[in-house]
């Protein structure tokens, strides 16, 4: 039941994105740090499967979150670099933050095949509300047409991501 | 320096000469599928059976080319590298990405000789 709570207050954090943002559409620099945010928690998350779960296969999707992310964020970093684009902290960021800190939480109570279910199904839940994000928010608000192109990639890549997270839940159960 | 050490000498300088060629010449052409921006280019390569093809990694996370239905073909692709297959039997073959699956293509292979 923890869980489930956190996965969907994880979702509504994301999901109320939009609503927040319909007199205030966020920056490019906002932009920037929500996604990049957005990234190191998945790999905060991966870690912690690592050091948790003994499933070959949770560990196998755990170490490609860890690798993907990680590397699409330093070309993130790149960009706003080249681009001379300080990524600037905001709300989004900060609930994002502090719900994965929460899930992390509720995730280290767990052990063995709990753990492995509640994580995967946390990163099915988790990518497909970033995802929302990107089509709904972030993508439509980039006015940079190389932040857009990132962003437009790396929806592919959570997308991608996501169906990974539901072919190894459903091969795992 | 006799005769014989000269022949040699000159001999191993002709080989050298030919094999500066070989490298390009022995490696056999391949149809190139480019795996970039999390797509696949193109989504539909045909070849003839026996034909190479090539998968280039152009992003900056692995990937796989795996055929979907028989398991003809199950290679991981590192950021930057790329990988061969030689299409050995005619059929239509669907593969994707295992890490992304939602990248998917297909590669169609004709019996040698139909076009």
């Amino acid at each position: 039941m923890k869980v489930r709570l956190g996965l969907i207050a994880g979702a509504a954090c994301l999901a109320a994105m939009p609503a927040t943002a319909q007199n205030t559409k966020p920056n490019d620099a906002q932009i920037a740090h929500i996604a990049y945010t957005a990234g190191v928690l998945d790999v905060e998350a991966g870690k912690q499967a690592l050091a948790i779960s003994n499933n070959a296969e949770v560990r196998a999707f755990a170490e490609q979150m860890v690798k993907d992310h990680t590397a699409v964020n330093d070309q993130a970093l790149a960009l706003v670099k080249k681009l001379n684009v300080t990524p600037e902290d905001n709300a989004t960021s900060k609930a994002l933050t502090a719900q994965a800190a929460a899930k992390r939480a509720e995730l280290a109570q767990l052990t063995g095949t709990a753990f492995d279910k509640a994580y995967l199904s946390n990163e099915v839940a988790y990518h497909k509300t970033v995802n929302g994000a990107l089509e709904t928010t972030l993508i439509p608000s980039a006015s940079n047409p190389e932040l857009k192109s990132l962003l437009q990639t790396g929806l592919k890549l959570f997308q991608g991501h996501q169906m990974h997270a539901e072919h190894t839940a459903k091969a795992t159960n | 320096m006799t005769r014989t050490t000269v022949w040699r000498a000159l001999s191993g300088v002709i080989a050298l000469a030919m094999m500066s060629g070989a490298p390009a010449s022995a490696v056999p052409a391949a149809k190139q599928i480019v795996l970039g921006g999390m797509s696949i280019a193109p989504m539909q390569l045909t070849v003839k059976a026996g034909e190479t093809v090539e998968w280039v990694n152009k992003d900056v996370v692995d990937h796989t080319t795996t055929e979907k239905n028989t398991a003809a073909w199950n290679v991981s692709i590192a950021p930057g590298k790329s990988a061969r297959v030689v299409m050995k039997k005619a059929g239509s073959f669907d593969y994707y990405c295992r890490y992304h699956p939602n990248m998917v293509a297909r590669v169609v292979v004709t019996a040698p000789g139909k076009k």
